[in-house]
């Protein structure tokens, strides 16, 4: 067993913490007042990351991505987490599941995706279907070659960039013992297509400037040609590329809690109360020992899981632990550092009041903590016939 | 032509330096170390001038332990071909490092000297004007803008009464300072590709350089805490206090 980093992997790490330094925390306070990020920040940090070859880290080489493997992504994206989401968007990333293109999809969403021509989203979840994502309303109807499309999703992160969206949407029913069961089509469909609209979204406590939006499909025609994988298959490119997703919630949040942790240490050793410095008080130095102790419990079990991705062996369980996990370590982290700080942790003079809003939805997207659990239980329980 | 670039190992820039309990230097263990900032500018000069035209070889080389083949990788990760080792302990003197330099000119023959005008640890300043002495090289220091043309060097320096331009044969010595460029991100593909440039290792013995120590460090102490300052109601008091406490005027 071997703990260590390579020299390549530590350079990585240090090239996106110096860029996430240098690069994204002066314009945080700016993004946070504004609540958006200006054009030519955004487009600053783009040209950028692309000219250092990083922006489409998570393809493989053969397609012009920087070929890094679940674990480097996972090192990569733990650095990214210490930085706004919303500047960090423009570090590109385009999803994985893009890789499930074929034939024109890869010349016209693809290529242009890892080259940072047209930036993508991903739009699962409904009013009405969270984490119940088959109860979805959202409905593709056949009409010769071509698909109707009607409903709505919200909560839609990254749309407000995107020139074109991932969209899983209802194209039929099953009967089943159990009930009435969906099938499922993920579509592509470009901004601005005729029936198909990008809207504003709701104003989040956390991560402001990284906006939800709403997708609205009225009557929306779409060629067949832009069904992404096979029709009905949607639950199948979900399962094949949007498997790891998680293991960006828990690594971002675990970049994150490290950032905090260390704004928490050195108040303790700067503030002075009752003559001498605060993290002489057990009150507060057992705080950080605790604080440390979970995140790099959390940083571990983040990497493990993306190392077992790599390795080939199964990781759904250790995926769901990690990702519940890092999220509810970062909740405690940023927590314990505003009480460290006491009433100036609350003003936003100290970023600490933005990170402990940013923390609340780690707990909530990408499946809630209690569908992790699910997902860690009945992992468990199934095999013992549960 | 070939670029020689030293490169030093530093503790990073971010790092609040602490001094050692028995004052016999600054805390290293468990600090991040990174290359000398100066020396980063250096390494950006060099790659700027291969790629454009005016150089084929961009050569980092590093003085001290194992530890400083990773600021070399960091080098070679930025764009340089390849990299020279020299072991040698961590606090190798000036002039030992100019030495130790003008043997590694002596075998590789490059056209162009360029490094950082100091290193942040130590702040000596020293390193460049002592290499240009000992090869009988032209030295052009604190440099703010650097071009080639026709094998000459045009070069703006920064100095106490404002901008000097000068011209300089080369082979040459430039010492960089901070407004000469930004350095680069290293790349993602020149990342997995520095693993694979070569990095020389040589001893100080294959160089028949005395590297001993000529200075001894007596004790290192934290600077005096800064006091709080005072408001003063006018400008007559405010002359005063410059003159009799502050004595700067």
């Amino acid at each position: 067993m071997h703990f260590g980093l390579s020299e390549e992997q530590n350079m990585i790490v240090d090239t996106v913490r110096g860029f996430v330094e240098k690069e994204i925390y002066p314009h945080e306070n700016k993004v946070e007042e504004l609540g958006y990020v200006p054009q030519e920040i955004a487009d600053d940090i783009k040209s950028k990351v692309l000219n250092m070859g990083f922006y489409a880290p998570n393809f493989p080489e053969e397609v012009g991505g920087g070929g890094l493997n679940h674990l480097e992504f996972a090192l990569l994206e733990r650095e990214l987490g210490r930085g706004s989401m919303a500047l960090t968007h423009f570090w590109g990333r385009p999803q994985n599941i893009l890789m499930a293109c074929e034939g024109e999809q890869i010349e016209r969403y693809l290529t242009p995706a890892i080259k940072g021509e047209r930036m993508d989203a991903l739009a699962m979840t409904e009013p009405d279907a969270g984490s119940d994502i088959r109860s979805m309303k959202t409905f593709a109807k056949k009409d010769g070659s071509d698909w109707i499309i009607n409903g709505t999703k919200h909560f839609i992160s990254g749309a407000a960039h995107a020139d074109f969206v991932i969209v899983f949407i209802a194209t039929g029913e099953d009967d089943t013992p159990k009930g009435p069961k969906k099938r499922i089509t993920c579509f592509l469909v470009d901004r601005g297509h005729p029936g198909f609209e990008i809207k504003p979204g709701y104003k989040s406590l956390s991560h402001r400037g990284y906006d939800n939006m709403i997708l609205t499909f009225d009557d929306c025609r779409i060629p067949n040609s832009q069904v992404l994988g096979e029709v009905d298959g949607g639950f199948e490119v979900m399962n094949t590329w949007l498997y790891a997703t998680r293991i960006t919630v828990a690594t971002m949040s675990v970049g994150r809690a490290r950032r905090v942790f260390d704004y928490a240490l050195q108040y303790a050793v700067d503030r002075k109360q009752f003559g001498q410095q605060i993290g002489k008080f057990q009150g507060v130095s057992f705080k950080l020992a605790d604080m440390i102790t979970e995140i790099d419990a959390a940083d571990w079990l983040t990497l493990a899981s993306a190392w077992r991705l790599d390795e080939g062996l199964e990781a759904n369980r250790e995926i769901a632990s990690a990702k519940v996990y890092a999220s509810e370590v970062l909740a405690r982290v940023t927590d314990e550092a505003i009480q460290i700080h006491g009433g100036m942790g609350l003003m936003n003079d100290l970023p600490l009041e933005r990170f402990w809003r940013d923390a609340r939805v780690e707990r909530i997207w990408d499946g809630t903590s209690e569908i992790q659990r699910h997902i860690i239980s009945r992992d468990l329980l199934r095999r013992l016939g549960g | 032509m070939k670029i020689l670039v030293p490169v030093k190992r530093v503790i990073d820039y971010n790092v609040k330096v602490r001094v050692k309990a028995d004052q016999s230097g600054v805390e290293l263990a468990n600090v991040k170390m990174a290359m000398n900032p100066f020396d980063e500018i250096a390494v950006e000069q060099a790659i700027r001038f291969k790629e454009a035209g005016a150089a084929d070889e961009v050569i980092a080389v590093s003085i001290g332990p194992d530890q400083s083949q990773e600021t070399i990788r960091t080098a070679l990760a930025m764009g340089a071909d390849r990299g020279i080792h020299v072991q040698a302990s961590h606090d190798t003197e000036p002039l030992a490092i100019a030495k130790i330099l003008k043997a590694i000119i002596a075998k590789e023959e490059p056209g162009l000297v360029i490094m950082g005008k100091q290193s942040i640890d130590d702040d000596s300043n020293q390193t460049g004007q002592m290499l240009a002495t000992l090869t009988g090289w032209p030295q052009a220091t604190f440099a703010s803008n650097v071009e080639i043309k026709d094998n000459v060097l045009n070069i703006i320096r920064e100095v106490d009464s404002g901008l000097e331009h000068i011209t300089c044969p080369m082979p040459a010595v430039i010492t960089v300072d901070l407004r000469l460029n930004e350095p680069r991100y290293a790349s993602l593909p020149n990342i997995m590709k520095a693993k694979k440039k070569p990095i020389d290792q040589i001893s100080l013995d294959d160089l028949g350089v005395d590297a001993s120590q000529r200075l001894k460090t007596l004790k290192v102490e934290e600077p005096p805490a800064r006091e709080a300052g005072i408001m003063v109601d006018s400008v007559p008091l405010l002359v005063e206090k410059l003159k009799n406490e502050a004595k700067v005027i």
